[in-house]
């Protein structure tokens, strides 16, 4: 079991000096390997030249294989404090899936293969992938995606040694929080990208890749808070062992649903049936392994903690339901329109609006109880006494509703509806922190606010986060305006209370395309806001034109311009769009990123490192 | 068939020099326009892939924003629109399967399992309350427990 710890290491390192073999050929432009000729040019900038690397099938799941070794290696470097048996066998079910992943790449998908006559220049790589917000996208997802193997490979191993304890669910929250924390940024980023790029502002498409990645969020969020009572209460864990195999077993639907092209969509790059049936095979083995393991040992977590019906347990276990079905409903309607084809021979689609309408109830009901059940004590409550202190937030969070619906006069109730959760949501959280703090002066609760634990900021800027990304969720399909028309050079027009201008429109030459610039000038009360520069790019070597909206970013709101054709009586077609509070979707999710660091560096995670001891109220129960 | 396909394909490929809504398509009256941009979201663009035919740039997803117009001109209802053009192209066009046969399964699937949910997680909630404080706690020797606790306790 000694040798688990540097076959860990050797494998990371051999890994790893595998890509930055790949990674060289990338920056060199070597021509002599085909996946270099067919995802790179010599005049890329160097950037796009790396980001290649993984912008392609066999590039990426190099990649994905990395991270899996980089997180078996860190297993070895910081669990100093595991049993040694636990961490030889999860470092022994992490290299399992490695060396299946090994084997796909090696038989259906070799990044190294050459070509007998090289030639002079490259294809290139995709133009919409040829940005800074997307050459940085699949790594963090693939972080995000991949970490969850480490929560598999925990529950795995405690399945083989039998038990599960509060000890374990603490070894397994950090891999599971750092997973979660890469995988929010990986979403956040991608959904950034979409809203610049492709050129309409739409933040996110409910496209069967999104999908493949916001299921194991939505699933890692519910480990993460099953985690918790497995740790504080010693309850709830066979559900967290199994929320922790189908965190990872989403994973890797997911990849097989990106990989396979079986769900095609925009993303699908990848159409070859022989990979498709290899990921599944990969997935059918690990997933019926695990849950058959499982079947057989779980009669033997045995829950030990008593709690009522009202009670921080309980509440828990609402957001874990909660959390579970919002995921099962995006899993239905992502594989429907194959089942149904399969099935009944029925060929349909399932898209935006039925996601719409399917998934959003399950997460009002979830921001509505949330800052409730937060504020739950453990064991035994009473909702009563909970809600006292959370009045004044509910009443400030359903007056801004109110005034919101007032002011924006016959739109429906979205708007309002997603305010008063958002608010509620924030106003909650700093609530919940600030009566962590204690009894006394106002003042000296707040000094003692900064030396709270950093689970508890975490948890607060979290939810919190969650709460600004609702707003900006609703606020911006609510309230966001938008103007096509044909606009002569020198002419203006109107757009939410903003007077738009096009000054000119010119010819750029860039690096390894030719654009089509416009200049907008944008003017409120006569008083310049901005100069927008949208343009419409043609990429001469991969033939393909792309649009890059010119967006003027602002707290409340953008202003978003794009160009289009030419006209024949001498315009240009233009298309404006007035955003508000598009910002506060990643602005929140970058909250939930931090909040997700906040409880990761908590000094009692880092329990080798002779941490003081903790507050009996958060403490183990009494045994 | 195949080449009808393949013809569309080509139409709808990204070299097309089009994009969304055309300021030509626009219907010079508002209240049509807007019930115009409400259906053509709910209309999935037939050789794209999982776009709608508000969003999409290909000639086909041109052809059915002014199809839906023509129609909405013509006099007709939200309703009537959509199952004129649920009659030329299938179901396949439409973003929300409706409701109907073995839909039944997905539009439910979500309340069904939180109801599930509901029943599995309150059961549990009753059992956990009924139990005798320290079940279970038999699973430790005294020398793990003591282990236990001082890695919880460090």
């Amino acid at each position: 079991m000694a040798v688990a710890e540097p076959a860990a290491n050797a494998h990371f390192l051999l890994i790893a000096f595998s890509f930055a073999a790949l990674t060289y050929a990338f920056v060199t432009s070597d021509f002599s390997l085909k996946l270099v000729v067919l995802n790179s040019h010599s005049a890329k900038p160097m950037i796009y030249k790396i980001s290649g690397v993984w912008g392609n099938h066999e590039g990426s799941m190099l990649l994905w294989v990395l991270i899996l070794a980089l997180f078996g290696a860190t297993a070895a470097w910081f669990g100093n404090n595991l049993p040694p048996t636990l961490k030889a066998r999860v470092l022994g079910v992490q290299g399992s899936i490695s060396v299946a992943f090994l084997a796909f790449i090696l038989f259906t998908s070799n990044p190294f293969l050459r070509l007998a006559v090289p030639p002079f220049d490259g294809q290139d790589l995709n133009p919409l992938l040829q940005d800074p917000g997307l050459a940085f996208h699949p790594p963090f997802l693939y972080l995000g995606y991949v970490g969850l193997s480490m929560a598999f490979s925990f529950a795995v191993a405690a399945l083989i040694e039998g038990r599960v304890d509060a000890a374990w669910a603490r070894w397994v929250r950090p891999w599971t929080l750092a997973a979660w924390v890469f995988l929010t940024i990986g979403i956040a980023l991608g959904s950034w990208w979409a809203y610049y790029e492709l050129g309409w502002g739409g933040f996110w498409f409910w496209d069967p890749v999104e999908n493949a990645s916001f299921m194991p969020w939505l699933l890692a969020a519910a480990l993460l808070h099953s985690a918790i009572v497995v740790e504080k209460r010693e309850a709830l864990k066979s559900w967290t062992i199994l929320l922790a195999i189908m965190a990872f077993g989403f994973s890797l639907i997911g990849t097989f649903i990106v990989r396979s092209g079986v769900i095609t969509s925009v993303h699908a790059f990848a159409n070859d049936p022989e990979r498709g049936v290899f990921i599944l095979m990969i997935l059918a083995v690990f997933m019926g392994g695990a849950l058959t393991l499982y079947a057989a040992r779980v009669q033997a977590m045995e829950a030990k903690g008593v709690f009522s019906m009202v009670s921080r347990e309980s509440g828990l276990v609402m957001n874990n339901i909660l959390l579970a079905v919002s995921a099962f409903v995006v899993f239905i309607g992502t594989i429907w329109p194959l089942v149904a084809e399969m099935l009944w021979d029925r060929k349909l689609s399932v898209g935006e609006p039925f996601f719409n309408a399917a998934f959003t109830p399950f997460f009002v009901i979830l921001g509505a109880i949330l800052p409730l059940g937060a504020m739950l004590p453990w064991k035994r409550a009473t909702l009563g006494r909970a809600a006292r202190p959370l009045w004044a937030a509910f009443a400030l969070s359903l007056s801004l509703a109110a005034l919101a619906f007032a002011v924006q006069t016959g739109r429906g109730a979205l708007g309002p509806v997603g305010l008063f959760l958002g608010a509620w949501l924030i106003s909650g959280a700093a609530v919940d922190l600030f009566n962590r703090t204690g009894r006394g002066s106002f003042g000296s609760r707040l000094a003692r606010m900064k030396r709270l634990p950093g689970a508890d900021w975490g948890k607060a800027i979290a939810h919190s986060g969650l709460g600004v990304t609702m707003i900006g969720i609703a606020g911006l399909m609510a309230w966001h305006a938008e103007d096509i028309r044909v606009v002569q050079v020198k002419g203006s027009y109107d757009i939410a209370g903003y007077t738009l201008t096009l000054d000119k429109v010119e010819r750029v030459q860039g690096p390894n395309y030719i654009s089509t610039m416009g200049h907008v000038t944008v003017t409120k009360d006569g008083a310049q806001v901005a100069v927008l520069t949208p343009e419409k790019r043609v990429y001469p070597v991969a033939g393909m034109p792309t649009t890059e909206a010119a967006i003027d970013y602002g707290f409340l709101r953008d202003v978003y311009v794009v160009i289009g054709d030419p006209q024949d009586n001498g315009g240009w077609a233009m298309r404006t769009y007035y955003k508000p509070l598009a910002n506060w979707i990643w602005a929140g999710s970058i909250l939930m990123a931090l909040g997700g660091m906040f409880s990761l560096f908590d000094r009692r995670y880092r329990v080798a490192a002779g941490a003081r001891r903790r507050a009996p109220a958060a403490g183990v129960p009494a045994e | 068939m195949k080449r009808v396909l393949l013809v569309l394909m080509l139409l709808g490929a990204p070299g097309a020099p089009l994009w969304a809504v055309q300021p030509d398509e626009i219907l010079a009256d508002p209240g049509l326009e807007e019930r115009a941009r409400g259906l053509s979201k709910g209309l999935r663009c037939l050789v794209c892939r999982n776009e709608n035919i508000d969003d999409s740039n290909a000639e086909l997803a041109r052809d059915l924003r002014l199809l839906v117009r023509e129609r909405l001109v013509a006099g007709d209802s939200d309703q009537q629109v959509i199952d004129y053009v649920v009659a030329r192209y299938g179901e396949y066009v439409l973003l929300a399967p409706p409701k109907t046969g073995i839909n039944w399964l997905l539009w439910w699937a979500g309340p069904l399992m939180l109801l599930g949910g509901g029943v599995i997680g309150f059961s549990y909630l009753r059992r956990r309350q009924a139990a005798p404080e320290g079940a279970g706690a038999a699973a430790l020797n005294p020398e793990e427990a003591a282990r236990l606790r001082d890695i919880m306790e460090k």
